[in-house]
């Protein structure tokens, strides 16, 4: 088992230099000039040059990656192009936000995703399970924009329950978790509805009931962890796509996260200010992943055996 | 003899998105202590459908028991409440399954599955006595101790059913139902199990039902024989009164004309001819008459009874001159 934490740990890292590679080679071509937008439209050509300089943008392309890659690695996220301000303490200003964003989502889209998948599944047919689609099929295709503004009409504007923007309080982050985690939830009580009923006719439960167990037990002992697994996957899939989703929602409703501060610097062709929140967010990804695979592992014999061959 | 099993009547149906499955029509089945009783039939022809409705395990919401009684120890099992049904199921009557390698939870050890058993109906053991309980029926059925930890992947088809009977018997049950415990299994398995399973039947007298489609099976673990089709039981005998073939529902004769003899002449099987009727629309009459080569006009018409001779029973008209039944009593 340690071996194999190590070698999904080692993993990372060819993904890692693909990642920083690519990002930063299509920031390069990308258009914006990063010198034109810190220094103004009306800086003279000696103004121009120097920054340049000083940037290092006179150097060829591999030369830059392999200097920002040697600061980064040595824990040095480098400076902004635009503001000339440390990355790191921006990023560190920033991160609480989007992780408590992306944690509130995610409990969301566990806890209440699956528990109404489980529902949806063992009462089959009612009118339980047919709202409870509904609603799934209805926040799958709203788009988490129009969902935003509506909650802040309904719960802001209208009721005054709720602050509109902001991330001061537990109150702020109740609406952005919300919209960013109801289409993730939807597809996640869909998930493990199907994957619920599908175990639930398997000829192992019918063992059970033979047994004498009662429907409870029948569903929590025998069903619950079979038909967790491939609603747990999907979790591990949503992950990078909740991440992405938290760019959106950081901007409706202003919480200053990492994902507005990602939206400013590819603006500007600022590649330390994309960088920085990238290889963050990959890193949880990847995180993420590694630790779902060991749940899997965890809750599924088969796969165990197969991890320490 | 006791009876442990009285089924009076017995109709039950499937409703699909479709059509009405007519699976069970009107069984009448009789189960002594200690009793071994082979149920012969097709595929489709209610045998395991009946054994799920003494359980009340029928797939919820489509199949429903329509009419009948089904009696354990002279108690309605319709009367029963969720908590007296769950006592009986596993405790007092189990069941063996067809597929081993899909009737085992795939992620929990074969003893845990094992010794759910003891958790569900003998709650004052300890965990101590339990273990020791579930090492002697793993014993018992031939499979060694230490492999208790291991899960369903790690076994055998045939080691699969091995703890299927260890789960069916070690709550030592009055009532074994196995259905079709060998038909997934290779033939060497095969005699293997049957030989396990006759012996721990006699070892805590166990009655059984056997469902099969192999007659060969009946003759060998059996005591009595049923003979169903489209939900009838068509035949009913000891093991002699049947195997002596001197007196069979032309639907068992059949069956006995499809096993190969391998010291007769020709060389070709006879089959029954034509198909299982369609159980969504069941003939009028004898549901066998489109089949059968004595069909007389009578049979598409009328319903044959059950007519009887001391413990050989027959619905069949060629029979008629045998009397009809005594109001079920022997």
């Amino acid at each position: 088992m340690g071996k194999y934490i190590l070698k999904r740990a080692l993993y990372i890292i060819p993904t890692y230099i693909v990642l920083t590679i690519l990002v930063y080679v299509i920031l390069s071509f990308s258009p914006g000039d990063p010198v034109l937008a810190s220094l103004g439209a009306n800086a003279t050509q000696e103004q121009i040059a120097q920054k340049t300089a000083e940037l290092g943008l006179d150097k060829p392309l591999p030369v830059r990656y392999l200097s920002y890659m040697s600061g980064f690695l040595q824990g040095d996220m480098g400076k902004s192009w635009i503001s000339g301000n440390r990355i790191s303490v921006e990023f560190s200003a920033r991160i609480g936000n989007t992780l408590l964003l992306l944690l509130y989502s995610l409990i969301l889209t566990i806890v209440l995703g699956t528990f109404m998948g489980v529902i949806a599944a063992v009462k089959q047919n009612s009118i339980t399970d047919n709202v409870t689609m509904v609603i799934a099929m209805l926040m799958l295709s709203i788009p988490a924009f129009f969902l935003g503004l509506i909650m802040q009409l309904i719960f802001c504007m209208r009721l005054k329950m709720l602050p509109v923007t902001g991330a001061e309080s537990f109150r702020h982050f109740i609406l952005p978790s919300i919209v960013l985690a109801a289409s993730r939830v939807a597809g996640q009580v869909r998930m493990t509805r199907s994957s619920m009923l599908d175990v639930i006719g398997q000829d192992y439960i019918r063992t059970a009931r033979a047994k004498g167990a009662s429907e409870v037990r029948v569903i929590c002992y025998h069903a619950l962890r079979n038909g967790l697994l491939p609603a747990i996957t999907n979790i591990g899939n949503n992950i990078g796509g909740i991440v992405s989703g938290a760019v959106t929602v950081e901007t409706i409703f202003a919480v200053p996260g990492i994902g507005s501060m990602l939206v400013n610097a590819v603006r500007t062709a600022d590649i330390p200010g994309v960088m920085g929140p990238l290889i963050f967010i990959a890193l949880l990804v990847c995180v993420v992943n590694v630790l779902i695979d060991l749940l899997y592992a965890f809750i599924d014999p088969r796969v165990r055996k197969q991890l320490s061959k | 003899m006791d009876e442990i099993l009285k089924i009076t009547d017995l109709y039950v149906r499937y409703h699909t998105d479709d059509a009405v499955v007519h699976a069970v029509n009107g069984v009448n089945m009789v189960i002594h202590k200690g009793e071994a009783m082979g149920l012969v039939g097709e595929t489709g022809a209610g045998k395991s459908t009946t054994a799920l409705s003494v359980l009340g395990i029928l797939p919820a919401k489509v199949g429903q028991i329509e009419a009948g009684r089904i009696e354990y120890n002279g108690k309605d099992v319709s009367k029963m409440n969720k908590k007296e049904l769950r006592a009986m199921r596993g405790k007092r009557i189990s069941m063996i399954f067809q597929d081993p390698m899909t009737s085992l939870n795939p992620i929990i050890t074969v003893g845990d599955q094992i010794m759910e058993m003891l958790t569900l109906h003998f709650k004052h053991l300890s965990h101590q006595e339990k273990e020791e309980k579930v090492d002697r029926i793993l014993k018992l059925v031939g499979i060694p101790a230490e492999r208790k930890n291991e899960y369903p992947f790690q076994f055998s088809g045939g080691m699969k059913q091995r703890v299927g009977i260890a789960i069916a018997l070690i709550c030592e049950p009055d009532l074994l139902i196995a259905d079709e415990p060998t038909t997934a299994l290779d033939v060497t398995i095969q005699a293997q199990i049957l030989q396990l399973m006759k012996e721990l039947k006699e070892e805590l007298n166990t009655a059984m039902i056997m469902i099969t489609h192999d007659l060969g099976i009946v003759a060998e673990t059996c005591d009595s024989v049923s003979v169903m089709y489209a939900g009838e039981i068509v035949e009913t005998g000891t093991v002699e009164d049947v195997f002596e073939r001197k007196n069979n529902h032309p639907y068992t004769q059949g069956l006995f004309n499809c096993i190969p003899k391998l010291d007769a002449e020709e060389e070709r099987l006879t089959p029954i001819e034509g198909f299982v009727v369609d159980p969504t629309h069941l003939p009028c009459g004898c549901k066998f008459h489109e089949r059968c080569p004595y069909a007389t006009e009578r049979c598409e018409k009328e319903l044959p009874g059950d007519y009887q001779r001391g413990t050989h029973k027959m619905k069949c008209f060629r029979y008629e001159q045998w009397g009809k039944e005594t109001s079920g009593n022997e």
